[in-house]
């Protein structure tokens, strides 16, 4: 005996893409229109992909809200659903769920200077809050950006980073961990550029997206800073599958048990400063 | 509170009866000493005294593959219909740890965003409960959870009481049913005697850890880094059998497959398993639970400390089947007892 569910939480809703850019060898850039109303998100929260036939995955939102219509996702070519994604440009079709997880705390933050770590990938959910503080600059103090990347070669958003670098009202600095014949900038971890921004720490909330390596070393240097565990914030990276609290497979070990789909994906360094891995 | 008497011999007019109106699964004897939950349509087929299933009634609840979704490409814009698979059926005859079970996945997938595949599906499962009066073998632990009473989470609920089962009505539904079979309602003889049963079941159901259940949560709190993970990794095969005997894991895993003609499809859940290696993996490389002892930390912890901080009760019901039917004898009494003993 078959019936249809009509409010299940599964079916996906549809949305066709209106643009999109190779970036780098490895990741593609996507704008997405869906077709019933536009995506009601925050900055730091995700979306589920679907290709039928292929399957889902969990991808970053890497625009601002206050960008309206549409928006937009970087993916790199990983998985099964991300390589078949990469197949993909302007007219194709595909299934969304959500948006799902905790976003970046924005009201907190307000009244407050800001720093951004970014390490690869992680400029993407990144994108979307500091666009999101770009729009709304003058409710936030100081704010530096810090990126880096393996090469200059595997920099992500290039064009908007040199608009970024001119703007008087951010500090961007980035750091490369091999140089290129072209490169003029930093060589080094993305740990050594946090010396020298100046912190007025109880005033700082410090945010931080990376691969899980960077995490220990960037969190170390900021708590040198003084900058309290609450007001670092992290987003972390597991296999959210459901996207809802349920399957599992993005539980955090740590006495909490997180599920970093919901709990998460951001959290303060203090909720999870127990955690096994970062 | 009411209830009703079914003489013994007429158990098997009742099934007879029951499984004219809808399927009716209970437990059979599978030999070897296994019983399972399969449909039956007598009396004689029912096991009355076992050991809990190889597989508990979740399967009845939340199969171990469902299809979630139809999809069609045929078109430049997919479609796709969530449908529900699923009749009217009666579980008979299932052991208050079981009962416990299905209450704790009944909280997990109506907590928002809510499962309507789950939640519609529950809404078609008639539950008749059966009673232990003593111990099914020395791997359960329901005392120690408060499983070896029943808590609710059933239609209704037999008691054996010598050549007699009363039973407990505990909805409309239930009574419906009874009402409708002409079974005559307990004396309040028959209603002392159930209370004496119950009092004779407090000398023989004892807490079988010796170790104060409202003191697990404290100890998993400190239990991270025991040495008793390391010892189970090490024995651990990963085969994933305790994950999918147990009555409250729903941890799954969903996929698309095309049919033939490449243009239509379904998407569906299938239960998975926290013990293989690749279930907390991401694609770009991370595994982040690759060691056999912190995945089985991570099943100690959604039984006795993340249930009961985020649901108020443990997601262990007592049963035992994760030490029955584990190959490298990994003991849950004797894993808790070791944890207790290092936290002291």
């Amino acid at each position: 005996m078959t019936e249809e569910i009509k409010n299940s939480n599964w079916k996906l809703r549809k949305g066709r893409i209106i643009d999109s850019k190779q970036m780098t060898a490895a990741e593609k850039w996507f704008d997405i229109q869906l077709e019933d109303s536009a995506l009601d998100y925050e900055p730091g929260q995700f979306v589920q992909v679907e290709l039928f036939g292929v399957g889902e995955a969990p991808i970053s939102i890497c625009s601002s809200p206050t960008k309206r219509g549409s928006f937009e996702l970087t993916v790199r070519a990983a998985g099964r659903l991300t390589k078949a994604m990469h197949a993909l440009d302007k007219g194709a079709w595909l299934g969304i769920r959500g948006p799902f997880g905790k976003p970046f705390p924005v009201r907190l933050m307000t009244g407050n200077d800001l720093l951004f770590v970014a390490g690869g990938l992680g400029i993407a959910p990144l994108r979307s809050l500091i666009n999101y503080v770009m729009a709304n600059r003058r409710e936030f103090g100081k704010v530096d950006i810090l990126l880096g990347c393996k090469t200059p070669a595997d920099m992500l958003f290039g064009d908007e980073i040199a608009t970024w670098q001119k703007r008087m009202d951010i500090n961007f600095s980035c750091t490369v961990d091999r140089s290129a014949p072209d490169w003029h900038g930093n060589v080094g971890l993305i740990t050594s550029l946090i010396p020298g921004v100046s912190i007025n720490p109880q005033k700082t909330f410090a945010v931080v997206v990376g691969p899980p390596v960077m995490y220990k070393f960037v969190i170390a240097e900021l708590l040198k800073k003084g900058i309290p565990e609450r007001q670092i914030i992290l987003s972390l990276e597991r296999h959210m599958k459901c996207g809802m609290g349920k399957c599992g497979h993005c539980q955090i070990d740590h006495p909490k048990n997180y599920y970093c789909c919901k709990d998460g994906p951001t959290f303060t360094y203090e909720e999870v400063k127990d955690a096994k891995k970062l | 509170m009411n209830y009703h008497i079914l003489n013994k011999d007429g158990l098997d007019g009742f099934i007879k009866e029951l499984s004219k109106q809808m399927k009716v699964y209970a437990p059979v004897s599978r030999g070897h000493g296994n019983f399972a939950f399969e449909e039956v349509s007598s009396g004689a087929q029912v096991a009355l005294k076992y050991i809990p299933t190889i597989l508990p009634p979740k399967k009845y609840l939340m199969p171990q593959r469902e299809t979630m979704l139809e999809f069609d490409i045929k078109g430049e814009r997919p479609e796709d219909t969530a449908l529900l698979e699923a009749e009217e059926i009666a579980l008979f005859g299932v052991h208050t740890c079981d009962l416990a079970g299905i209450q704790c996945l009944n909280m997990v997938f109506s907590e928002r965003p809510r499962d309507y595949n789950y939640l519609l599906r529950k809404e078609k499962v008639f539950i008749i409960g059966l009673e232990c009066n003593a111990y099914c073998d020395e791997h359960a632990s329901c005392a120690l959870v408060g499983n070896q009473l029943p808590n609710g989470g059933y239609d209704l609920f037999f008691t054996e009481l010598g050549e007699r089962f009363i039973i407990h009505v505990n909805t409309q539904k239930g009574e419906d049913l009874l009402e409708g079979m002409g079974l005559p309602k307990a004396l309040p003889a028959d209603i002392s005697e159930l209370a004496r049963a119950r009092e004779g079941k407090k000398s023989v159901f004892k807490n079988e850890i010796g170790v104060e259940p409202g003191k697990l949560p404290e100890i998993f709190e400190k239990a991270m880094n025991s040495k008793v993970w390391e010892e189970l990794g090490k024995r651990c095969i990963s085969c994933g059998n305790c994950t999918n005997v147990c009555p409250t894991c729903y941890c799954f895993d969903m996929a698309d497959t095309v049919n033939l003609d490449l243009k239509t499809g379904v998407r569906t859940r299938t239960w998975d398993s926290c013990q293989f290696e690749t279930f907390a993996a991401v694609s770009g490389g991370e595994n982040f639970r690759p060691e056999r002892a912190a995945r089985q930390r991570h099943r100690f912890y959604r039984k006795f400390k993340f249930s009961p901080d985020k649901f108020y009760r443990f997601f262990c019901t007592g049963c035992g089947r994760c030490t029955r039917t584990c190959m490298a004898k990994i003991n849950l009494k004797e894993t808790l007892r070791a944890l207790a003993a290092e936290s002291k």
